[in-house]
């Protein structure tokens, strides 16, 4: 096995390993500065906020999204808020307690010293926001508001109503837009990344598609950021944007960048279920009304078609309450979402039949309305009630919702270290693309902390550690790397476009999706990992014998943009099932149902699997080569997660 | 009860920005009533792509109402007939059998087609780049509850600040105006504690941004608010026009 790359966490007490680190970390004179030029690719809460601080310090700066505007990244779509250490509730929270928190909840698979740095931040995050001027939730007295989230036990959340990421990726775009008005910034919309150079083994540059006009560029940068999102859209239905995809941290991870974890998957629980083969993506409600609703499917799978009022108390199976009585219909997002699988794997789904069988359980409000009165239900779930009945035509006051469970969020990606740099030196991976923080499970609210901790406060300190030992500027656009990436990326695109098939790119993509969903979703075990290995190549052989794209090169063509993703996302699918396979327990996100206590419990292997699994491309149809980079726990215990 | 439509479409095709566009006609067959609008289009365009044809491009990405992508003119309507709704929410179940359904892109100077139903909006960013910021620099903000905001002034600001910036509004207007979307953006931080040193430049500035992009003038029709996924109010356009007299006014006297 080769040496693991140094992951670079400071030696010392935990407290002190950010504060020493940014003390011996490197710096760049400020008249130096403006000789760098940093490429900046996704313009989310992550790559807004990075391209906006490091132009501020004086670094030059591309930004690269593919939306027509780069306020209009995935980060907008996240409802619930943002965690931060403040203690505004004086409810005994602290940076520890956050840390702790996080480390738990990702079932002990992160890094001490990443999570800790994290929570330290997070309050740093906060402040920088406010004065940015999102408008967060206020109490009475114009302090701001916290509430609880996802089963913590403190009120350490920030909101701002149900559209948190709206709000804080509105400020974080205002802070790029004030950037780009001062000519620090060059913004690059409707363009994506499809290739990375790297001179000498350093990322160097990117290949990129205008998406209007098809023309293909060069970029050349002293150092490459990617804050380009996960990689959830590999199961075609998930709660991503249409566009989220794999390509740029897959094409970096074909250049040598490691991908680190891709297994870890987060599920979310409260999700509208299917309602048909038509359906292009999921659509994903608040955890929150688990607080008042009750889940059940019918005991009998004779009555799943029958009208739920009409199933009467006792042929009903709140199978939640059941197992898990004291957190009942509050248990964690991952033990939820499995346990409504199993009961519509059992026959006893409800809702339309999608493919073989129901996919979706009852969320009762029933019960809630007849103790608290419908204006009180009104008045906590309006908004969520109006949307539910928005998309599925239902009146969920009169009628019990459907729910079942969906792709939300990816926890592994391209590995790095604690600068936040990839194993290929200059790149630099930010937010859900890298891997570092939320091990094997994410907590809720923790996604826009570290999409912004990133950004706003690791990236500035830790970039120059990279950058001070290069003179800047010494590549230019017309070295011969660039012209064999740009080479390599027309002579795809001609590929794809000569092939001339039967299906579509979508039809691929939905065959692709629900392999993966259904032998690497929430529950995976090895014989059907081995069947998607098996099915896969086969699969990646049709799809460039028989795909069809219409249009040119030389245009907007997003059948040909589709395809390039889809085609990544069915490569990348293969080293997502070689990583469940690997990994023999069950852990967060990670369900292997060979690996489980005797009631049902997610099993942990911390003797063996304490660890990071980063994977090595090496080559085209050869196994990516597996390192290990091993998890020491020196300030928390492994413990196993109860909710009984 | 689910079932299934036939209808017909007419579709705006243009195959750039140079060209002609022109209505096309396209049957929309077997339509399950529960799909959204932008799934029958995903339907409509497999079968295009079957017979080797270009399917429709449209804009479009988080399909949860939230990202703004979406830009379509619904038989006349930006957004279609259901209140409140941007494209990517409505359903097919708002129709009937039989129907005929016009889709056409936003349509504004400011708004030029790049393809079929795809515009360029990208003259809301540079208006947000001329002032809709407050100049704080990362690492400068001070202790997040020292700055105290009444409670109705940040429920106040919150409400312009949900605005998603499609251009609805602008579709919707006789004028192409984009008073309701500038509007938003400029009492989203006018109206908060933390925007005031800024106020005056950021109004004029935007405004005059507003002008330069060829945006038409406001007659106080209202279709803006009528078609506003996100309801934002009108009200917001009297505040602008208030901080735009204010601002004019005070630049006056300091020139």
């Amino acid at each position: 096995m080769s040496s693991f790359p140094d992951s670079k966490v400071p030696s010392g007490p935990l407290q002190d390993k950010w504060t020493q680190h940014k003390f011996k970390s490197a710096l760049i004179n400020p008249k130096n500065k403006r000789r760098y030029t940093v490429l900046v690719v996704g313009s989310g809460l992550a790559g807004s906020s990075a391209a906006a601080t490091l132009s501020e310090l004086g670094y030059k700066v591309k930004c690269f999204c593919y939306q027509d505007s780069p306020r209009r990244a995935h980060s907008i779509a996240a409802q619930g808020g943002i965690n931060a250490a403040k203690n505004y509730q004086n409810d005994g929270d602290s940076v520890y307690r956050l840390f702790y928190d996080t480390i738990k909840g990702g079932d002990y698979r992160s890094r001490e010293a990443n999570v800790y740095r994290l929570a330290e931040v997070s309050v740093n995050i906060i402040d920088q926001c406010v004065a940015q001027g999102v408008p967060f939730a206020r109490e009475y007295g114009g302090l701001l508001d916290n509430r609880s989230f996802g089963g913590a036990q403190v009120s350490r959340t920030f909101y701002a109503a149900g559209q948190t990421g709206q709000q804080l990726l509105l400020g974080a775009y205002s802070a790029l837009n004030k950037q780009i008005a001062a000519g620090a910034v060059k913004m690059y919309p409707r363009t994506e990344m499809l290739d990375l150079v790297l001179v000498d083994g350093h990322a160097k540059g990117i290949i990129t598609r205008n998406l209007s006009t098809g023309k293909i560029e060069r970029h050349a940068g002293d150092a490459v950021l990617l804050c380009t999102g996960g990689y959830g859209n590999v199961f075609f239905l998930s709660t991503n944007a249409m566009g989220c995809n794999v390509t740029a941290t897959w094409r970096a991870h074909k250049r040598g960048a490691w991908f680190a974890n891709p297994c870890y998957t987060q599920i979310h629980p409260t999700c509208i279920p299917r309602s048909g083969d038509y359906q292009s993506k999921l659509t994903l409600m608040s955890e929150s009304l688990r607080n008042d609703g009750r889940v059940w499917v019918p005991k009998n799978a004779a009555d799943c078609d029958k009208d739920p009022d009409s199933i009467p108390e006792e042929a009903r199976d709140y199978f939640l309450e059941r197992k898990y009585p004291s957190f009942g219909n509050l248990a964690p997002r991952d033990i939820s979402s499995r346990a409504a699988k199993e009961a519509c794997d059992d026959g006893r789904g409800v809702g339309p039949v999608v493919g073989s069988h129901r996919e979706g359980v009852y969320l009762d409000f029933a019960e809630s309305i007849r103790d608290f009165g419908e204006d009180t239900i009104r008045a906590r779930y309006g908004n969520l009630f109006d949307m539910y009945s928005r998309i599925t035509g239902e009146n969920p006051y009169r009628t019990p919702m459907r729910i079942y469970p969906a792709v939300h969020y990816t926890m592994g990606g391209l590995w790095v270290d604690y600068n936040l740099m990839s194993s290929i030196p200059g790149l630099h991976v930010l937010g859900e693309a890298n891997f570092s923080d939320h091990g094997a499970n994410r907590l809720g609210a923790s996604a826009l902390m570290q999409g912004l901790a990133d950004g706003y406060f690791v990236i500035p300190s830790t970039l120059p550690n990279y950058l001070a030992p290069q003179p800047p500027g010494q590549v230019k656009e017309n070295h011969e790397a660039f012209a064999a990436a740009e080479n390599d990326v027309r002579e795809r695109i001609n590929r794809f476009l000569k092939v001339n098939g039967k299906r579509s790119v979508d039809s691929f993509h939905r065959e692709l999706g629900l392999l993966i969903w259904n032998k690497c979703g929430m529950a995976r075990d090895r014989e059907g990992l081995q069947e998607a290995l098996k099915r896969l190549p086969e699969i990646r052989a049709e799809f460039w014998s028989n795909v069809r794209i219409p249009g040119g090169a030389d245009q907007v063509n997003p059948e040909l943009e589709k395809a390039g993703r889809v085609a990544d996302f069915i490569e990348f699918g293969e080293t997502m099932c070689l990583d469940a396979l690997s990994r023999e327990e069950s852990c967060g996100g990670h369900f292997r149902t060979e690996y489980q206590t005797p009631d049902g419990e997610a099993l942990r292997n911390d003797e063996q699997f304490a660890y990071v699994a980063a994977w090595e491309h090496t080559g085209e149809n050869v196994a990516p080569k597996l390192h290990q980079e091993p998890l020491n726990f020196e300030n928390v215990k492994l413990s196993v997660r109860s909710y009984k | 009860m689910e079932s299934k439509l036939n209808l017909t479409l007419k579709v705006w095709r243009q195959s750039d920005r140079q060209s002609q566009g022109r209505l096309v006609t396209y049957p929309a067959e077997g339509i399950p009533t529960s799909a959204s609008f932008l799934e029958m289009l995903d339907i409509v365009n497999e079968g295009l792509i079957s017979n080797g044809e270009e399917p429709i491009a449209f804009d479009h990405d988080c399909r949860e109402g939230i990202c703004g992508s979406c830009s379509l003119v619904i038989n006349g309507v930006p957004h279609g007939p259901e209140k409140a709704t941007t494209s990517c929410q409505l359903h097919m179940r708002s129709f009937r059998n039989g129907d005929t359904i016009y889709i056409e892109p936003f349509r504004a100077r400011a708004f030029p087609v790049v393809k079929d139903l795809v515009v360029d909006r990208s003259a809301f960013d540079r208006i947000q780049q001329s002032g809709g910021f407050i100049s704080v620099r990362t690492g400068s903000a001070v202790e997040a509850n020292s700055i105290l905001v009444a409670k109705d002034d940040a429920d106040h600001a919150f409400r312009a600040a949900t605005c998603i910036g499609c251009g609805a509004c602008v579709a919707a207007c006789k004028n192409a105006s984009a008073m309701l979307f500038v509007a938003a953006k400029v009492s989203h931080l006018n109206i908060l504690p933390q925007g005031q040193p800024e106020k005056d430049e950021r109004t004029i500035r935007m405004v005059q941004q507003m002008d330069a992009e060829g945006f038409g003038g406001c007659t106080n029709q209202y279709e803006c608010e009528a078609v506003c996924p996100k309801e934002i109010s009108v009200d917001f356009i009297g505040r602008l026009n208030r901080d735009y007299a204010a601002a004019a006014a005070a630049e006056t006297v300091t020139a």
